[in-house]
């Protein structure tokens, strides 16, 4: 019987890619979620500042 | 801004044990496979992610065609949720199966029946977001999108059958359907990593799936408070 080869660089890759992959997705979604709650805060602010700006 | 649901919260921490858990029996637990040798624990993530992938094709798809009958665009964010989540694990998929065929075939890729529609597929839904990012009119961009993922649906059964329809060099791991396909046998404890790793993903994908629902609801917001903002 021939004996097992050694493929741990791929495993190792292959985990390695995984866990970086998900890593970057998730960071990507915090990201967008912090630049969505910035946006919100401006847009909201621009909202409120509008009634004063067109009394004047 | 709602505050984040505390049972996203869980399902976050939930998210993070179940692949740690994961992780240890694909890397621990499981025996050494005696051909293929280490590399081969990339099947345990390799299988959960390829399921996680397709299952969201088909949601999505499940989604547009709700969206078509009610107009309703939470239907449509959720589509949009599912195709990105799973553009990713798909991705994870191919490239998971790329570097277990260098040591296993010799090769890093070949043009199997399984791998080209797989490639097929993870293009379909890359082409999805060029689509959207296309139209600007919201309701067009929905229906056109919908339309898009029922058609890119099909590619999901498809990938899934083909290596039972034609021959492939591709082990069939759930229910060969004849002596000519290559069929994976697991230990007991190969089978308690690979159903757990099935249970691993789906969480996760839940999970990421509701996050990005949130934040497909916060754009829609944006969107509303520019066109308050404009007028």
């Amino acid at each position: 019987m021939e004996p097992t080869p050694d493929t741990s660089v791929y495993m190792i890759a292959g985990f390695a890619i995984s866990f970086i992959t998900m890593g970057i997705y998730v960071a990507s979604l915090y990201i967008r979620n912090n630049n969505i709650l910035r946006d919100i805060e401006t847009l909201e602010s621009m909202q409120t500042d509008k009634p004063k700006a067109t009394k004047k | 801004m709602q505050a984040k649901p505390t049972a996203l919260k869980v399902l976050d921490i939930a998210s993070i044990l179940v692949l740690a858990i994961s992780t240890y029996l694909a890397l621990f637990f499981a025996p050494t496979e005696l051909v293929m040798g280490a590399v081969q624990r990339v099947f345990y993530f390799h299988i959960g992610t390829a399921w996680v992938g397709l299952l969201g094709f088909i949601l999505a798809a499940g989604s547009g065609i709700i969206y078509l009958i009610t107009k309703d665009m939470k239907w449509d964010r959720f589509e949009v949720a599912a195709v990105e989540v799973s553009t990713v694990f798909f991705f994870l998929t191919i490239v998971l199966g790329s570097i277990w065929a260098r040591p296993a075939w010799n090769t890093w890729w070949t043009w199997d029946p399984r791998l080209t529609t797989a490639a097929i597929t993870e293009l379909i839904y890359i082409a999805y977001f060029m689509l959207r990012q296309g139209i600007d009119d919201p309701e067009r961009r929905a229906r056109f999108g919908a339309v898009y993922t029922l058609l890119g649906g099909v590619s999901a059964p498809v990938t899934f059958m083909v290596i039972r329809l034609f021959r492939s060099i591709h082990p069939v791991v759930i229910g060969a359907a004849n002596a000519n396909q290559e069929k994976m046998s697991m230990t007991p404890d190969m089978r308690v990593a690979f159903f757990f790793a099935l249970f691993a993903f789906t969480v996760i994908f839940i999970d990421l799936i509701w996050h990005r629902l949130r934040l497909g609801n916060m754009e829609e917001k944006v969107e509303q408070l520019k066109l308050k903002v404009s007028m």
